[in-house]
């Protein structure tokens, strides 16, 4: 019988397949779905043509963000168990379908099918498409986990740089920027988006392979992977990974690293504003602190690849070590030398959000040492709910007390002292938990799977449960 | 397990479709890296 299109049966790679050929059909997946970190260019827009507050035109993205937390630790065993082609077909589908519903809403004036739209279906896609890409390419890379889930997720950092001047150039295009925008403007610019991507997209499924059973790297064995104690050669299955405190660990880890890092990025502009208010024009500073942003958006996605690429050779728990530590002291360092030098404050801040990518690219890895690659990707999507809890916890602290402290009339940089402060005690409690994570314990494992066809008969029968 | 002449078998087709696919997430990403440098040298001036 022909296996179906969407089978994992379907796109096994056969014989002669490069590796080199998974990652662009990755890359066309989160590269697509990356662009909700350009939601802020749907804001101004928006705001000004359908007369919402700033709250209610963040309501897509946050409730796209929740959603994607939510549906990749729903469906997570179900992207396992179906393979990288369904998901990619399901996340194109909704990812694509969110900019259709929302681009009607707004030919229709209601702001609501844009909420329902790209913030529910939108966010099922990005839950969806999130996980697939990053755990078959663990699979094809076991030799280098850091360095192929560095570079997936490299791309949805990178999905912003391309959806920002996408986004103002086709607004622009359709009438929709400046002081009154079209709103039949802004939804044909999420039609226009929304057929680019649907084009994009095909191409990621359409290429994505799985590795054929046995298949190994030429002159790699699976006995090469084990370097260090941390790295388990047991399998654990993803309802036993939620029994295991390492996982709860590095929920906390992720989470804490997470709200640390949107402590500056949330409201980087004022705080570079804030920061460096006397050293130039009002006009000087603006331009400024728009640098400021895209050279820590920079750092963002390139931190994702270098750093997780690292871990490779230096073991994830060592990593991050560097990530909390070093991103502690740095908070630290721009909290008691605020404002005296611009090169150290732009070190210190590059570097904190070059941690705060690596540290959503390294953790695939990371799971894949502590409960092997049997259900890695419905851990990891298990995992993401803590991104989720960070994405509206950390926006809500920064800003509940970057508010009240200006409107205490605070200037300056003293205007984010406490802020700082929490997310250097989070960094510690981070760090804590990281250093609490030791080899999941053997009951946890699957039946003893040494041999690589054994493992892949229970990944199979995992596949098929 | 797969060997090295196994992988070390590509036709020209397979080289092509590989440069393609590369070039297909390659170039939306130069051009948006492109577009985020040119907005950093404000920040020094």
């Amino acid at each position: 019988m022909t296996a179906g299109f969407l089978t994992r049966e379907r796109i096994v790679a056969p014989p002669g397949w490069s590796r080199w050929l998974v990652p662009p059909a990755a890359l066309s997946i989160h590269l697509a779905i990356g662009q909700a970190y350009a939601w802020s260019a749907f804001k101004a827009p928006l705001e000004s043509g359908l007369d919402i507050s700033g709250v209610a035109s963040a309501l897509p993205f946050t409730l796209a963000i929740i959603m994607l937390g939510l549906s990749s630790a729903l469906f997570g065993t179900k992207v396992d168990a179906n393979g990288p082609r369904w998901a990619m077909v399901v996340a194109t589908a909704c990812f694509v379908s969110g900019f259709m519903i929302s681009g009607i809403g707004l030919h229709l004036g209601w702001f609501w099918l844009v909420v329902l739209g790209y913030g529910f279906v939108g966010g099922i896609g990005l839950g969806v498409g999130y996980i697939s890409p990053v755990s078959t390419l663990i699979k094809w890379f076991p030799d280098r986990p850091g360095l192929a889930t560095g570079l997936a997720i490299m791309g949805f950092g990178g999905g912003a740089l391309i959806a920002s001047p996408l986004t103002a150039s086709l607004l622009s295009t359709f009438g929709a920027s400046g002081d009154s925008p079209s709103v039949p403007g802004i939804g044909n610019t999420f039609l226009a988006m929304g057929a680019i991507y649907l084009v994009f997209m095909s191409v990621g499924w359409l290429l994505i392979r799985v590795p054929a059973e046995g298949w190994a790297p030429a002159g790699w064995t699976p006995g090469q992977a084990k370097k260090s104690g941390m790295i388990s050669t047991g399998q654990v299955s993803a309802r036993n990974a939620l029994r295991t405190p390492q996982f709860w660990l590095l929920w906390v880890v992720l989470c804490f690293n997470v709200t640390a890092g949107i402590g500056i990025l949330e409201r980087a502009n004022p705080i570079f504003q804030d920061f460096f208010a006397e050293t130039g024009t009002a006009e000087t500073l603006a331009a400024a602190a728009v640098g400021f942003v895209s050279i820590l958006s920079l750092a963002n996605s390139l931190g994702r690849i270098a750093w997780s690429s690292l871990s490779d050779v230096l073991g994830r728990k060592n990593m991050y070590r560097i990530y909390l530590g070093v991103g502690a002291l740095l908070y630290l360092l721009i909290t008691l030398i605020p404002n005296q030098s611009r090169a150290l404050f732009l070190v210190a801040s590059v570097l904190i959000l070059s941690f705060y990518g690596a540290g959503f690219a390294t953790v695939p890895a990371y799971l894949r040492d502590l409960f092997g690659t049997y259900q890695v990707g419905a851990i990891h999507g298990r995992l993401l709910t803590a991104w989720s809890t960070a994405g509206v916890l950390g926006p809500l602290i920064v800003n509940a007390i970057a508010d009240a402290r200006i409107d205490a009339g605070v200037e300056g940089p003293g205007r984010y002292t406490a802020a700082f402060a929490i997310m250097i005690v989070l960094l510690v409690i981070a760090f804590v938990c990281n250093e609490l994570i030791k080899p999941v314990d053997p009951k946890h494992h699957e039946p003893e799977l040494d041999a690589p066809a054994d493992r892949e008969a229970v990944e199979s029968k995992g596949a098929q449960a | 397990m797969s060997t090295p002449e196994a992988t070390a078998t590509w036709g020209p087709l397979q080289w092509v479709g590989a440069v393609l696919a590369w070039i297909w997430v390659g170039v939306p990403f130069a051009y948006g890296l492109y577009q985020l440098v040119l907005k950093i040298p404000a920040l020094f001036g």
